[in-house]
Order: structure tokens, then sequence, then C-alpha cells
């Protein structure tokens, strides 16, 4: 990994000297607190429209109302988001050329690749931070379940991280830094949305698409829950498609 | 050093680089010269340990590039054609950056840091971006980022394309001034550059080396016949005609429009004979002016061309003989 915290500080240093950085954090965190305002609202209404039925009221909490939708709808963002983070990273360098001259210094080629997806999942790291007054205001309506918001950001944090690497290989395969992000999120809503063929394919087929999906990795963080194999899961995502971007340079220099 | 033992190397079926051979001694200036296409940058990223080679052996300071890559990585200094940098960094930043993936030691850094702005000249204009500055300065970047931690062996990929001719200028004298205890490699198509530069030129042409040697020897070896310039006041056919009866004389070819009786003829001669002293007394002889005499030089143009062409010249032929083969 060597040479990998002067790539990791450049690309840290390129996300905040371009708009890249604050047009994304600054989108994530504005439609963030969109839902997180709307969920607050309802739960305002529903508890308003409760206040006579006690039965009702007792199953009115801010962890089912407020924060698991919110992780959920935050994890429907960054899909969106994380591509455009990503698109860049190993495409603009091929296109300019500069590439080149940054796998002829004296850095291993997992050190390019290492500090590039570490200065990404930092940036992932802010956004999530980001929403942390969210959770703060919350606490003027009463005191959430910490279970679900610890598991849930967990849970965004890792497949955040498994987006970033899964849009580091595509990124690495192309110089069209649109080419790579729409690859990169075709591939993530494919791998969010295999377990729906749970209904149509057989059951062999389903349980394998199912233990691909994120989407099924992610629901029992939301529940609070911090499964050994759900970390697993993610871990090995990222490992992989880490993996196949140093497959991906290797080609490259071959092809040099 | 760096040794170079049938390197070759393919992209699919093409092959780039075809059996190279070469040496370079530490402290030599060795220019590459060759057409587009014939194999220059792939060699340098070769050496440079970017690409690796489909076959063969490259050794720089007794270490082969492909199982010691990151020690020689640290000992080579890279400008790549067309110098990509990060347009968006401020220049000190991008130094920075270089200084740290190059792995000098932050006590360090600074210090080396301005030694390479101030013999590049950058010193100036370390606050800018990248972006703004002059295609000249980039180029200057360039080099300084190639010099920093002092590497022993520099390699530069057309270091002076795209340049005004005072700006060639300036790079060049950069250049002369860093390799005086260095190895340098450099590409270029600006063949003067090589004359003025370089201890030796290597031609390569389609991925084989066609001559190796110094520029002087090259244009002494090709030098087929000795030529002069002539310019004489008389009659174009007459003067012509006188000369080529001069004996050694090979031919006569008129250069330029004739006007005020002056005529000019390039006239080339057997080597082993000096035919300067008979072409003036004829001229005079005859009661003629001889205006002006001059030797022409073969220039390392004519080589490269002529070797290029020759190479060019050799694959129809073979390539008809072929075809006549497969008729057969």
């Amino acid at each position: 990994m060597r040479g990998w915290y002067a790539v990791f500080q450049k690309e840290l240093l390129n996300f905040f000297a371009s708009p890249i950085a604050y047009a994304v954090i600054g989108s994530f965190l504005l439609i963030a607190g969109f839902f997180f305002w709307a969920n607050v609202t309802f739960m305002s209404l529903i508890s308003l429209q409760a206040s006579n039925a006690p039965m009702l009221m007792q199953r009115i909490n801010l962890t089912d109302v407020v924060v698991r939708p919110l992780i959920q709808n935050m994890s429907v963002i960054l899909l969106f988001v994380i591509p455009l983070l990503t698109m860049r990273l190993f495409a603009e360098e091929k296109k300019v050329g500069t590439i080149e001259l940054l796998l002829t210094y004296p850095v291993t080629d997992s050190g390019v690749i290492m500090g590039k997806f570490s200065a990404a999942t930092l940036l992932l790291l802010i956004m999530l931070l980001g929403t942390g007054p969210f959770l703060i205001l919350l606490t003027g309506l009463g005191i959430p379940d910490p279970g679900p918001i610890i598991g849930g950001y967990l849970g965004l944090f890792l497949m955040g991280a498994a987006f970033i690497s899964l849009g580091m290989f595509f990124s690495s395969l192309t110089e069209n830094q649109i080419v790579a992000a729409a690859f990169s999120f075709g591939a993530a809503l494919l791998f969010w949305v295999l377990n729906w063929t749970g209904t149509f394919a057989s059951e062999t087929l389903a349980a394998i698409l199912r233990q691909l999906s994120i989407l099924e990795h992610l629901e029992t963080f939301n529940k609070g829950i911090l499964s050994l194999s759900d970390i697993t899961f993610f871990l090995l995502f990222i490992a992989f498609f880490l993996f196949l971007t140093s497959r991906s340079l290797e080609t490259n220099r071959w092809r040099g | 050093m760096i040794e170079v033992e049938g390197l070759t190397k393919y992209y699919g079926r093409l092959a780039a680089v075809k059996d190279v051979n070469f040496r370079v001694e530490s402290g030599d200036i060795v220019g590459f010269l060759g057409p587009n296409g014939a194999g220059k940058t792939t060699t340098m990223r070769i050496l440079t340990c970017y690409s690796p080679a489909s076959s063969g052996e490259a050794r720089i300071l007794d270490m082969d590039v492909r199982t010691h890559s990151m020690e020689i990585r640290s000992k080579i200094g890279y400008v790549p054609e067309n110098v990509p940098q990060y347009m968006w960094m401020r220049v000190r930043g991008y130094l920075e950056f270089v200084a740290r993936a190059k792995g000098i030691p932050g006590a360090r850094r600074a210090s080396e840091i301005d030694r390479v702005a101030r013999s590049t000249g950058i010193d100036k204009v370390m606050g800018r971006l990248i972006q703004a500055l002059s295609k000249g300065y980039r180029q200057r970047v360039g080099l300084a980022q190639a010099l920093i931690g002092d590497p022993p062996i520099l390699i530069l990929d057309e270091p002076t394309i795209g340049l005004d001719p005072k700006q060639i200028r300036e790079i060049r004298e950069l250049i002369k001034g860093f390799a005086r205890d260095r190895t340098v490699i450099l590409s270029t198509h600006i063949l003067p550059e090589v004359s003025q530069i370089c201890d030796r030129v290597i031609i390569i042409n389609k991925g084989t080396i066609v001559a190796e040697d110094s520029p002087s020897n090259l244009t002494k070896s090709h030098r087929k016949s000795s030529r002069s310039r002539i310019v004489a006041r008389g009659p174009v056919d007459e003067v012509r005609s006188a000369l080529a009866g001069v004996r050694g004389v090979l031919s006569v070819e008129p250069r330029g429009e004739p006007g005020d009786d002056k005529v000019t003829f390039v006239v080339d001669a057997d080597t082993n004979i000096d035919v300067r002293s008979d072409l003036s007394r004829t001229v005079v002889g005859k009661g003629w002016d001889l205006l002006e005499l001059a030797p022409v030089d073969v220039s390392l143009e004519d080589v490269f061309i002529d070797l290029v062409t020759e190479e060019a010249d050799e694959v129809p032929v073979m390539d008809h003989e072929g075809g006549k083969e497969a008729a057969l």
C-alpha cells in the first residue's frame, strides 16, 4: 500500500478544490433533510390523530415512524449520489493521462486504489455525519431507540463503501466519466433489487440472488441487529470490487 | 546504466517494439528518434515500469524492470508526452503530492520542492493553478516533478513538443543543465535538438532500431558523396555541363530561380576526391564569375529521412518478392 496517503490527500483535495464534494454533500443533505422534515411532520400528524386512542398511541414511536424510514430513504439517495463521487476517480486520470505518471511513481497499485477508496469513503462519512443534527433535533421529541440508529448508520456506511468500490471498478474501465457513472448506477441498482426475483425465480436461484442482494443485508442493520454474516457480506463485496479494480489497472498497464 | 536486450512488446498481434537492443552508459544523453508510431513511447513506458514488455529484458542500474519496479521507479524522473498534469492543483500543492508519492521525508520535502522550483525557474509561479500557466511553464513544472528526489536517470518523451521557439530554447537549456550529472533518454522530433544536446542517437523505425551512434558519426557514415554549393554568373546550361565534366563529379543539380545571370548548383562528388579546386578553376577558366563555393554538410535530418525511407523502400520490395513467391 506504498504511497496511499499521498493519493488519499490528493483525492481529498480534488473533491474539495472542485465543486464535486459541495454539490454531492449538499444535494444529499437537502434531500435527506426533506425526508426528515416529511417524516417528523407525518409523525406529528398521526400522533395528533391517535391522541384519543391510547392503544394506537403506544404503537407510534420515533424509531418506526421517523428513524427507520429516514435511513431507508438515505440508502436510496446514496444509490444515486455515490456514482457521482466515484465516476471521475480513474476515468479522469485515464483521459488526461495523469494515470501514466501516477503509476510510474514509487506507489503500488494497491496504494493508488486504497488512497482513492479511502478519500471517497471519508466523503461518505462526512455526508452521513452531516445528518447528525437531524438526530439531535429528534431528541426534542423524545429519545429514539439507539439500536436501529447505530445499526442503520453502520449499514448505510458499509453499503456506501460497497458502492464506492463498485463505482471505482467501473471508473477504472473507461475514460468516460458519464459511462462510468451509468454503469456504476446500473450495477448498484441491480445488486439492490436482486432479492425481488424471489417471487418468480426457482428456490435455489432465489436463495442465491437473495444472498447477493444489498437490500436483503441492509434490512437487518435497520432493525438494529448487527449480524456477522451481513457485515462479512459488505466487506467481501468491497474486497471483491477493489480486487477487480486492481486487475483492471494491471490490464491497463499491459495495454499501455 | 540502462541495458535493453531483445525487448519486444505486442499490442494484440501488432508488434510495437520488436527485438530492441541498446545500452546507455551512466552520464550519457541519448536521443531517441523515430517517426510517429515507431515505438519510442512504448520503449519509454517499459523503461519507466508503466507497461510490461511481452518478452526481452530491460535493466536499469543493474535492476530488472519487472522484478525491481519500485526501486527503479524511485531512481527515474519521467516526463511523458504532452506532460499530463492535475490542472486543478496549484504548483506547490502538485509538487508536494509528487514529493510525498516519491517518499521524500516530511522534513526534507519543502527544501526539495524549493530546490527543483529554483532549478526549473518556476519559483515565481508556485502559488498559481497549473491550468493558468503557459505551456512553457507547464513543461517546466513537468520537468520539476521529474527532478524531485534527484533521480539519476531522466526519461523525457518529446519534452519540447508544442512549444514556441523561445520556450524550446529555454527548455533545451534546462535539460542540458540537468543532464550534466545524469543519464538522460529523450525522444524528440526536432533533429537539431539532438545534435545540440545528445551524445548519442538511437533511431527507431517500425519497432526496430535502425541506427545507433553519435550524431557526428551518423552523419559521417551516411555521407555517400561530398556535396558542394556553387554560385556563378554565366549561362546556365554551359555552366552545368562544364561542372559535370570535372573529374569526380557525380551529379550537378540546379537550385532556385536563376536571376541576374546568377546560377546556383549543388554538386555531388566522389567522397575520395576534393573537387572544389577543380570546380573553381573550371568556372574562372571559362571567364565566368565565381560568386560562392561552399561545402554542404549532411544533416542529421538527411540521415533520419534516409534511414526511415530506406526501411520504407525495403518493405514493398520484400512484399513484392513475397508476392511473386506466393504467385509461383
